[in-house]
């Protein structure tokens, strides 16, 4: 992958708070990345970065060869679409869009705001006011607007945060479609995982400041590297144990229920402590019966309670040592609360990661 | 509303405006003694208009209130900007004190200090001197005004325009000068009518051929007071009141853009 985008050691402390601490990134072209973290996690402050709005303390961003790092945000070529969407209230929605399209002649100009209103589906909506307009109408507006020079990157702040969540879906799939179409490189800050799985070719987990893990849904999501990426992409189970030893990608570890066998590339050495994270769909549950788990890890213990939720059952099992795991499960396999119960699931289902 | 509470409201608004009511009331006096009425009668509005003085003196108010807003609203703004708008610089707090300050001083240490400038200065007193004193009296009203409103202006607007590629300049004249401007007109009325109602630094700083209007009555009412001091009151706080009426509906008018001022 030719990287098109390259933040190298990228540093911006307020006071003596780093909000994004020593950050380094590469994004090919026409990549969409999402950025994915919780609130604070410095996610925003990056996009800022990018945009020129803020300086940043250390580091550089280079794009297409050209370092951006001391430019005023006018003379950078990425756009941004704002989180409050920041439309012009005293401009209609043409004008709006017609902004930032200045340098082009009259017609030149206005034949852009046309082919862009077509392009967000809002041919009638050119002489409108934005405080006339529906939220979601508002969020095209914003997205016109801000594609209206062609960015190099387009930065998008919660792009869909502000709509509910009917028209959310509905609204992924447009922007994917747009970004497909035009080819533009998409980096959008999100803090909703699902959205981010969506949306994304790949996704950046941010926590604290730094970029904890990098690479595509599957990956974060089968493979987290901490216990913080894997809890924040879906429900999961942490069980805890000592790393006894490990056969090329295959690690065995030592855990209060007995030995599990399960990949882990960068799982920690020998003797020391680790967490094997399972989530709770990759887990097969059955009456205890020796033959089920053939060449697979087995736990036993009891069904603390079971719920059913139509499409599946989600099960609460009392393991021997009195931890719980949660296992989702197709529906009809029915399992009744007390019943002994013996859990499988396969090495490559689980992932260990230091403790 | 509680019988209580509803006489409280009008004891407090009799003690505020009684004073203005009488002499809204005796401005329509027949007769030439001002506490005996006479019957109703418009001949002292009649005697203002042909009083040349007087009429020259509402003029020069009008002339240094208009300059003296003007430079207030500019200067005014300009200081509202940099407070709000250049970041954290060393001493910002101490800066926004500053132009604060002189809004609380008294107005005949104002008066006096200007003086002794413009003494010192070398300046002659008259319009320009009058219109500079009354250019800093409305500095700090308008500071605070503008600067209520670039507060609750979302910061994203200018940030947006400047992503959209327009420099400074630009995003001062086509975005933020559009969102504040009722702040600024409002900003001017205010100044405008600060310096309308002046007596003190007035007295202090203007000189020969530059006799304001509140100046003129003031002199008029230490011969005696008659009823055409009430006419020309009577229109002077008309007038003011109708000033203030629209640079608060302007001020409070919501606009998208803006939260609260």
């Amino acid at each position: 992958m030719a990287p098109f985008l390259t933040l190298q050691r990228l540093t911006k402390t307020f006071g003596t708070h780093d909000a994004v601490a020593d950050l380094s990134l590469d994004m090919p072209a026409g990549e969409i990345l999402c950025l994915l973290g919780p609130s604070g996690c410095g996610k925003s402050t990056l996009l800022r970065l990018i945009a020129g709005f803020d300086a940043p303390t250390g580091g550089t961003i280079h794009l297409d060869g050209t370092d951006l790092t001391g430019l005023a945000p006018h003379r950078r070529p990425v756009n941004m679409m704002f989180q409050s969407y920041a439309l012009f209230p005293h401009l209609s929605v043409a004008r709006n869009i017609a902004y930032g399209l200045n340098g082009l002649g009259r017609a030149a100009a206005s034949a852009r705001v046309d082919e862009l209103l077509r392009l967000v589906r809002l041919e009638d909506f050119g002489n409108r006011r934005p405080e006339t307009l529906s939220g979601g109408q508002r969020q095209r507006v914003a997205l016109a607007r801000a594609l209206a020079r062609e960015p190099k990157v387009l930065l998008l702040d919660e792009p869909l945060g502000a709509l509910d969540r009917g028209l959310r879906e509905e609204t992924q799939g447009e922007l994917r479609a747009i970004q497909r179409r035009l080819g533009t490189a998409f980096i959008i800050v999100t803090h909703d995982p699902s959205e981010a799985m969506a949306l994304a070719d790949r996704i950046g987990v941010m926590d604290k400041g730094r970029l904890v893990q990098i690479g595509r849904s599957e990956t974060l999501y089968e493979r987290p590297v901490n216990r913080f990426v894997a809890g924040l992409l879906g429900d999961v189970n942490l069980i805890p144990g000592t790393v006894r030893d490990s056969d090329g990608a295959l690690v065995r570890v030592e855990t209060a229920l007995g030995p599990v066998l399960a990949l882990g590339e960068g799982a920690p050495a020998a003797g020391a402590p680790a967490l094997i994270a399972l989530r709770p769909e990759r887990v097969g549950a059955s009456p205890v019966d020796p033959k089920a788990a053939e060449g697979r890890n087995a736990l036993d213990g009891q069904v603390e309670a079971s719920t059913y939720l139509g499409d599946r059952i989600r099960l609460q099992i009392r393991m021997v040592d009195g931890s719980t795991i949660r296992a989702t499960l197709p529906a009809g396999a029915g399992l009744a609360s007390g019943a002994p119960v013996r859990l499988s699931f396969a090495p490559d289902a689980a992932t260990v990661m230091a403790a | 509303m509680s019988p209580l509470n509803r006489l409280s409201l009008g004891l407090g608004l009799a003690f505020l405006y009684a004073p203005i009511a009488v002499l809204v009331v005796f401005s329509f006096n027949a007769s030439s003694l001002v506490t005996v009425w006479g019957g109703f009668s418009t001949r002292w509005y009649g005697v203002l208009l042909n009083d040349g003085p007087l009429i020259a003196a509402a003029l020069v108010s009008l002339k240094v209130a208009s300059l003296a807003a003007l430079v207030a609203t500019i200067l005014g703004t300009l200081a509202a900007l940099a407070l709000n708008r250049s970041g954290r610089f060393g001493g910002r707090g101490a800066f926004t004190g500053l132009v604060y300050a002189p809004m609380v001083m008294p107005e005949v240490i104002t008066g006096l200090s200007l003086l002794l400038l413009f003494v010192g200065l070398g300046l002659d007193r008259g319009l320009a001197t009058l219109i500079i004193a009354h250019a800093t009296l409305g500095l700090g009203f308008v500071a605070v005004v503008v600067g209520a409103r670039l507060k609750g202006l979302d910061r994203s607007l200018e940030e947006a325009a400047a992503d959209l590629g327009a420099g400074p300049l630009r995003v001062f004249a086509t975005v933020t000068l559009p969102l504040i401007a009722p702040s600024l007109a409002a900003a001017f009325l205010l100044a405008f009518t600060l310096s309308l109602d002046d007596l003190v630094i007035a007295s202090f700083v203007s000189g020969p051929g530059a006799t304001t209007l509140p100046m003129r009555l003031y002199s008029q009412v230490r011969l005696g007071v008659n009823p055409e001091i009430n006419a020309a009151s009577t229109l002077l706080v008309g007038g003011v009141t109708l000033v203030v009426l629209t640079a608060s509906f302007l001020a409070g008018r919501p606009s998208a853009g803006v939260q609260g001022t």
